[in-house]
């Protein structure tokens, strides 16, 4: 199992948990089993078979857009981290 | 018993002397010594020899390896006419150092001369008393202070994140704060906004946040813009003249703009993010690390980005993102340490967690990319408002 972190803006679809677990060889696989079982994160993070432009998705903190994007592997033990843009500073 | 001349001959006798010629000559090389100059704050206020550092002979063997920490490193010695030096020179012997001279006749050799010398710029006994603190680090000392005293910071905002930020800010001495807020205080922001209190509310923030500046640090001149961040304002405020931005801002336009406008401008902006228990930090250098569009090419739809007044934030999160922020604002001011150009810094306050993301420039941004498409502002608030078609 591979631990991903759900940012704030995303924990109203995830239950209010921070990490949840998600089983998957790649991103696109984690990905797919997230979504499927937490169906409202689908618009928050794809569009168009792709990782939504407004998001980022981090392994080993790297952004998956610099290596194979969804076909970026994962590894046991290794965190993904799903991070939308935040703006608030007030 | 020896009485001081013998004991002068004595000691020069044992180290090497150079005299101003050749010192000049050897200054000029290519890879010159470390010089230092051992006299007393006063003399060395009056004028110095350019490049020289100041550890007065007091304080040498216990300062010394804070400037020269290799004992193979050459240094030059100087004094005023070539006496302390040689006793200095003497005692960095027996210190180890291997390669070090007096300048024989000095300070006042060197400047009957004709050689060039500065007056160096010195604090006043009661900055030197209120900065003590920062002079003491040798990453700063008086020179960084005289450093910040000059250097000049924008914050956008004066809420959450620019209340901490400002504060700490002007508390470290920098000259002038430009503070960029079109909003009054309400009660809702005493929550968190600590540049604010109960008597202000109502006044406008940067009004308030100017008073309480101006308590805290008089050195400090603030300059404020009670007008919200726009394209058509944003050249003018930025002519101001500014070395650092600090983005507080509370919405995607503001980012998005401050972003634009600090690439064409060549400003690094400290960006700093706040939501209910984590924020987000980290340094846009333009043109040397990535930008904020590198990092989020477009801003998510309205509906799924909910603000802090929506979503709520906890009231010392902005203390702490906001004195990161100033932080870095320091650092890029004195130009020190290493930034957080490069790196998101994502902080948990409920985890007590920091973690850390690369972050790396995007060829293809359509802002500081290798072939820009967005040369000019655009209209931000139609780039923020939902499905933008453009960049």
């Amino acid at each position: 199992m591979k631990t991903v972190r759900i940012p704030p803006t995303l924990r109203s679809e995830t239950g209010g948990k921070r990490e949840v677990h998600a089983a998957g060889a790649t991103v696109r696989e984690l990905l797919d089993d997230l979504m499927s079982r937490f169906p409202g994160l689908r618009s928050q993070l794809v569009e168009e078979d792709e990782i939504a432009p407004f998001v980022n998705v981090y392994v080993g903190g790297e952004d998956v857009r610099t290596l194979e994007g969804l076909e970026t592997e994962v590894h046991d033990g290794s965190t993904v981290i799903l991070l939308p843009a935040m703006a608030g500073g007030s | 018993m020896a009485n001081y001349r013998d004991l002068l001959q004595q000691v020069k006798a044992e180290i090497d002397e150079v005299d101003v010629p050749r010192a000049r000559e050897i200054l000029e090389s290519a890879e010159p010594p470390l010089l230092v100059d051992v006299r007393e704050l006063d003399e060395w206020t009056e004028g110095r020899i350019p490049g020289a550092v100041h550890v007065p002979r007091g304080f040498l063997e216990s300062r010394i390896e804070q400037a020269a920490p290799d004992r193979a490193q050459p240094i030059i010695l100087y004094c005023a006419g070539g006496a302390r030096s040689a006793f200095a020179a003497k005692s960095l012997g027996e210190l180890g150092y291997e390669n070090v001279s007096s300048l024989a006749g000095g300070y006042t050799d060197w400047k009957r001369s004709g050689l060039p010398t500065e007056l160096p710029r010195s604090l006043d006994g009661e900055k030197r008393q209120r900065y003590s603190r920062h002079l003491l680090i040798p990453e700063v000392g008086e020179e960084g202070q005289l450093k910040l005293l000059e250097s000049r910071i924008l914050l956008i905002g004066a809420g959450g994140l620019g209340s901490p930020a400002s504060l700490y800010l002007a508390a470290a001495g920098v000259g002038r704060l430009g503070i960029v807020d079109d909003d009054r205080v309400d009660a809702s922001n005493l929550q968190r906004q600590i540049a604010h209190s109960t008597e202000t509310l109502g006044e406008w923030k940067a009004d308030s946040a100017k008073r309480t500046i101006e308590a805290l640090n008089p050195d400090v001149e603030v300059v404020t813009y009670r007008e919200r961040l726009t394209s058509e304002n944003v050249d003018r405020i930025l002519a101001d003249g500014w070395d650092v931005i600090v983005d507080g801002a509370d919405n995607f336009p503001t980012r998005y703009l401050v972003n634009d406008a600090s690439v064409w401008h060549d400003i690094p902006v400290v960006h700093g993010s706040i939501y209910r228990f984590e924020g987000q930090v980290t340094v846009f250098k333009p043109h040397e690390g990535p930008c904020y569009r590198c990092l989020f090419p477009q801003p998510p739809p309205p509906e799924l980005a909910p603000s802090c007044a929506e979503g709520g934030v906890l009231g010392v999160l902005p203390g702490i993102v906001g004195s990161l922020q100033a932080s870095e604002a320091l650092k890029l001011a004195l130009g020190i340490g290493e930034s957080l150009s490069g790196r998101l810094l994502l902080f948990d306050a409920l985890a007590t967690e920091f973690n850390e993301v690369t972050l790396r420039r995007d060829p293809d941004c359509p802002v500081c990319g290798e072939h820009p498409t967005i040369t000019e502002y655009i209209d931000y608030v139609e780039f923020c408002s939902g499905r933008p078609t453009h960049a």
